[in-house]
């Protein structure tokens, strides 16, 4: 009898270590703001590694640019850009993830759709990143536009639009191709290398991205042809417009702080400034933190936390970096790109 | 009250009632669980304005499958590019279940050989395939094809009109028509045909003693349907010979990287597996049974295929049956490496319509059907060979 | 000579050990040619890998001079050993997700010892399974919180197979005892639960259990994705435990049950104390191997996201720094540990069987 008891007793340890591995977290769907303060750290869905936009330093840590909009949205909540929870998810479960109440953003080069913002129960912040799909072939192979690729084959990479988009391209201007699809993107990337494919196609900043680790950057080259649009923007949950509110007016504070040349550095200036809309976004004057059930500061910390649109460009994907993107369409509206805040009022 | 109570427990330790009580609450649980996990999700799925059912099965598909057996195009419906899907899928794992089978038999025998080198060779072979995941594998053979092979432009000819490549081994092919189809359906006709023929002469000799020459009858029994067919149907052997493209080899047959490094992992993995059990289904075998088949004056080779194999065959069919399924199961894993099996059509498929319940639903109930479909024929066969007690 | 050869009647004298490994070597012209072939090969490949390893090693700069260089990249391994056993694990936190590594081990090692087998091993094991959650996860004894989406690496791996086999364990227990019950409905729902989930891939499960599962859940309930992961290996590994545990199950004689009867026992009892302590012994070699298995299928937690020790070894080779500088490292690293563990855990699955057998009959 008294093994018995012990056995018992062995057993009701383990079941309460297993209650406690059982995180969890209560996520009321018609109030994620609260969920996320109760909890204390804003969930993101992220890809788990793409580089520039969302990868693991040597130290663990991860950065880029989607990330950084995550970053943002928790500076905004809690004053602090790293009470951020990365949830690494493949694109085959990135909606699912959201949808289930798992991730509060997705911020996960995810290009906004109207069937995906139509049919998901999904919602899509501002624009992020306004990229193209294009195609890179090497250069060895003379070919001087799309129209050339007849019986070629293509690496790409399912589950995003892509695929379709190549489709759509070529069917109706009759050009037949070999699709090579690939579920990882280093396959995807090394098959084009060692010559499996002849071409390559995704957005034209991640073509960017694959010709900057290329051992000759100058052997490749990307067609003039831009074959779809590509608007990338944080997607949250349709059913909570204060969330999305939240979402898009940390990501609009980015883009109004490029414009009032507002920086990481310089923005404790600011605070004292006598115009009277910056007055408000700093949470000076008025009370727009309220309206959103933030702190009245939250602009400010979202600034001081990440830096503005331009920063964040420039750290992740910017020139200087390995990818070397220019600005292109992501330039503030006053450049001539498509970047624009609606009024802090 | 105390009364009632004694009665209750009274009942309770009647065994018939205990058994129903049992069941009935495991029936009741199981039930009461899954209508409470159904209406959670449909609640879910209606709050949150998510598109349900399978209407999408019947819309376009829109995306290429880069290798097909049978005719698909990218403005078929999702419904039939999953039917190619599952299509390629059987297909590699035929071809996996054939090459494993052979190559375990090589290896199986290779671990008993009496000579040291090749039994330590074997025995190489089948640790290091069944220690490291296949996944693993997998991601390595496809590495090892697409970069030690030289890309399609400079593909090497290594017979005329034979490239081996990165992008695949190229070779000259026919058109195909449906006449071939004629053709090749008369041959598998031929070949039942030439099987029966043969245990019927067999039998035959049994009975009667006379010797009888075998194998003109068989061969006949082979090639008339042949020939009937293709003076029938007659086909066009006109032969499609690959050629350099600006970009690709055009015309002729592929076999692209992807598969074969997806089925060299497959089926060596199943192989090692299937040595081992090759391995212990003829230690199995009795000492006394070589002795005496040797004692008949049968050598080496006769004694393992007329006496030994069909022994260990009893012991050898139910493992066997499991790995070949878990071949078919790991088939599923051609994800990794950009096969289109059913389960990365499927996932193409989620991705696009972002119905994902859907998707998981019909793939799973596929390799549910099929597995046990796997299981009955198994079953089938073991039946067949399984000891006979008369 | 004749005469010498017909007196001597003690048996020819056995060849020397040279000759007779000579005689296997060289029996037939088949046999010569296999050894010849055999030994080919050992050279072509024990060259290779001298030269890849040693002989053109690059031991220094970066990752230009390693695409440069046909050997061994050792710079690769200076600058991202530990993020290829511990992945995205918080750096300064490595400690604990090692020693939790180490407490796994050596609970690893301890139970490998018959000598150990015994209730107090459960202690142990609950025991080490507390301290690693406290470790790796923290939250008390002023340890960091660390997310269970920076969990990676080996550990990771290693939690997943083994709580996956802990758990799965009782589990599939109680699956095979329901199996082999006489109650039709009992066992009904214990064939379609084992025939379903060994009927279809492991990837599908642990779909179902990424996509799915959330929406099954009540509004307002999330599961943490690891564990979800986790709860698919559990459920997965139950079901093929359950039939290693069957065979065992059948392989007791019927005379078993009807002594327990016998002595008054009910089936509880009856199973507790006699049936099971056989059945289990029985079917220990197959449930190792059925470990060996689960350690390797892991990996596929990599398809929906989860960074296990491949993935973490994949992300490394991928970081823009690093691109196909080191491919053929890091699939050899992988191997080279999936194998050191697989293999010793198979070499002990020999050796129990060969003990049990002996021990028995």
């Amino acid at each position: 009898m008294k093994k018995i008891k012990g056995l018992k007793w062995v057993v009701g340890l383990g079941l309460a270590a297993g209650m406690a591995a059982v995180s969890v977290a209560p996520a009321n769907a018609q109030a994620t703001l609260d969920t996320v303060k109760k909890r204390g750290k804003v969930r993101c869905g992220v890809a788990p590694t793409s580089p520039g936009f969302s990868f693991a330093d040597d130290k663990g840590v991860r950065r880029g640019f989607d990330i950084d909009i995550c970053r943002a949205v928790s500076a905004a909540v809690f004053g602090d850009p790293d009470k951020v929870e990365h949830v690494p998810l493949n694109t085959n479960v990135r909606f699912q993830a959201l949808q289930s109440g798992e991730i509060d953003i997705l911020s996960r080069q995810t290009t906004w759709t109207f069937s995906r913002d139509n049919s998901l129960g999904l919602d899509f912040g501002p624009v992020v990143f306004y990229d193209g799909q294009g195609i890179m072939v090497t250069s060895k192979l003379g070919v001087k536009s799309a129209g050339e690729l007849s019986s070629a084959a293509v690496c790409v990479l399912p589950g995003t639009t892509t695929q379709q988009n190549l489709e759509d391209y070529f069917r109706p201007r009759k050009i037949k191709y070999e699709s090579v699809v690939f579920e990882n993107t280093d396959e995807w990337r090394n098959a084009y290398f060692n010559g499996r494919c002849d071409a390559l196609t995704t957005d034209r900043s991640d073509l960017a991205s694959v010709r900057a680790i290329a051992q000759d950057p100058a052997a490749h080259v990307i067609l003039p042809e831009t074959i779809s649009k590509e608007p990338l923007a944080p997607v949250i949950r349709q059913n909570d417009a204060n969330w999305k509110d939240i979402v898009s007016w940390s990501v609009f504070a980015l883009f109004a702080a490029e414009e009032m040349k507002m920086t990481q550095a310089n923005v404790d200036t600011f605070l004292k400034s006598q115009d009277p809309e910056i007055q408000r976004m700093m949470g000076v004057n008025g009370d727009l933190g309220k309206m959103l059930g933030l702190d009245a500061k939250w602009a400010y910390n979202v600034i001081k936390g990440v830096g503005n649109y331009a920063e964040v460009f420039d750290r992740n994907v910017g020139p200087n970096t390995k990818l070397g993107l220019s600005r292109g369409p992501n330039k503030l509206w006053t450049e001539g790109g498509l970047l624009y805040s609606p009024p802090f009022r | 009250m105390r009364h009632v109570a004694g009665r209750a427990t009274r009942l309770f330790y009647d065994l018939r009632f205990r058994a129903i009580f049992y069941q009935v609450l495991a029936v009741g649980a199981v039930i009461l669980v899954g209508l409470y996990l159904f209406s959670n999700v449909s609640r879910k799925l209606a709050e949150q304005n998510i598109v349900t059912g399978f209407d999408f099965l019947w819309r376009e598909a829109g995306f290429v499958i880069s290798q097909t057996l049978i005719d698909y195009k990218p403005t078929d419906s999702y419904a039939w590019a999953l039917v190619t899907g599952i299509i390629n899928t059987i297909w590699v794992s035929i071809l996996g279940v054939i090459f494993s089978t052979l190559i375990g038999l090589v290896v199986g025998v290779a671990r008993l050989s009496k000579n040291p080198l090749l039994a330590f060779l074997a025995f190489l072979f089948v640790e290091a395939l069944r220690n490291v995941p296949l996944l693993l594998y997998l991601f390595f053979w496809y590495a090892l094809i697409v970069t030690t092979l030289p890309p399609v432009r400079e593909a090497w000819e290594i017979v005329p009109s034979v490239f081996i490549s990165n992008s695949g081994f190229t070779i000259p092919s026919l058109n195909w028509s449906p006449a071939h189809s004629v053709v090749l359906g008369a041959l598998i006709l031929g070949g039942f045909l030439a099987i029966f023929v043969r245990r019927k002469l067999i039998a035959q000799r049994v009975e009667t003693g006379v010797e009888r020459v075998l194998w003109p009858w068989t061969a006949l029994a082979l090639l008339v349907p042949v020939a009937l067919a293709i003076l029938i149907a007659q086909p066009d052997f006109a032969i499609n010979f690959p050629e350099k493209g600006r970009f690709r080899l055009t015309g002729g047959a592929h076999l692209k990287p992807e598969f074969t490094a997806l089925l060299i992992g497959l089926t060596l993995s199943a192989a090692a597996s299937n040595a081992e059990t090759i391995r212990s289904g003829i230690l199995s075998v009795r000492k006394g049974q070589w002795e005496a088949s040797r004692s008949l004056g049968l050598d080496d080779r006769q004694a393992l295929r007329l006496v030994v194999l069909p022994q260990a065959l009893r012991v050898i069919i139910p493992p066997m049956t499991s790995a070949y399924l878990s071949l078919f199961k790991n088939s599923s894993l051609a994800i990794a490496i950009g096969y289109p099996d059913l389960v990365m059509v499927a996932n193409t498929t989620m991705n696009q319509t972002g119905q994902a319940i859907e998707g998981i639903a019909i793939f799973m109930l596929v390799y549910l059907g099929l597995s046990i479909t796997i299981s009955l024929i198994m079953n089938w066969y073991n039946g067949r060979v399984a000891l006979k007690e008369r | 000579m004749q005469e010498a050869s017909i007196i001597r009647i003690a048996p020819p004298p056995q060849p020397g050990y040279f000759k007779r490994t000579l005689g296997a070597l060289f029996a037939t012209p088949l046999n010569a040619i296999v050894t010849l072939i055999c030994l080919w090969l050992f050279w072509l490949v024990l060259k290779g890998s001298y030269g890849w390893l040693i002989a053109r090693m690059v031991t220094e700069g970066g990752s230009t001079a390693c695409r440069a260089g046909n050997g061994f990249c050792l710079p690769f391994f200076q600058a991202k050993l530990r993020f290829l056993i511990f992945g995205v694990y918080p750096y300064e936190e490595h400690w604990r997700a090692g020693s939790a590594m180490l407490l796994f081990l050596a609970g690893l090692g301890i139970s490998m010892i018959p000598r150990f087998w015994g209730r107090w091993l459960l202690v142990l094991w609950t025991g080490i399974v507390v301290a690693s959650f406290v470790l790796i996860s923290g939250g008390i004894f002023g340890l960091k919180p660390i997310e269970t989406s920076q969990w990676s690496g080996l550990p990771l791996s290693l939690i997943l197979t083994t709580v996956g086999l802990a758990l799965g364990f009782p589990l599939g227990v109680i699956l095979a005892l329901a199996r082999a019950s006489n109650l039709p409905a009992i066992r009904v729902l214990a064939i379609v639960f084992i025939e379903v989930v060994r009927g279809v891939p492991l990837i599908s499960i642990l779909f179902m259990a990424s996509v799915m599962l959330p929406l099954f859940m009540p509004t307002g309930l999330t599961v943490d994705k690891l564990l979800r992961a986790q709860i698919a290996i559990i459920i997965f590994a139950a079901a093929y435990i359950a039939e290693a545990v069957r065979g065992g199950l059948q392989a007791i004689p019927r005379g078993q049950h009807e002594a327990a009867g016998a002595l008054g026992l009910h089936y509880w009892q009856a199973m507790r104390q006699i049936i099971l302590p056989q059945a289990i012994k029985i079917v220990i070699p197959p449930l190792v191997n059925i470990s060996i298995g689960f350690f390797q299928d892991t990996t596929l937690v990599t398809i929906i996201g989860l960074l296990d020790f491949l993935s973490t070894i994949r992300a490394a080779m991928t970081d823009p720094e690093w691109i196909g500088a080191a491919v053929l490292e890091g699939y050899l690293f992988a191997a080279f540990v999936y194998l050191v563990f697989s293999y010793s855990m198979g070499a002990y699955s020999r050796y129990l069987e060969r003990r049990l057998r002996t021990g028995h009959d």
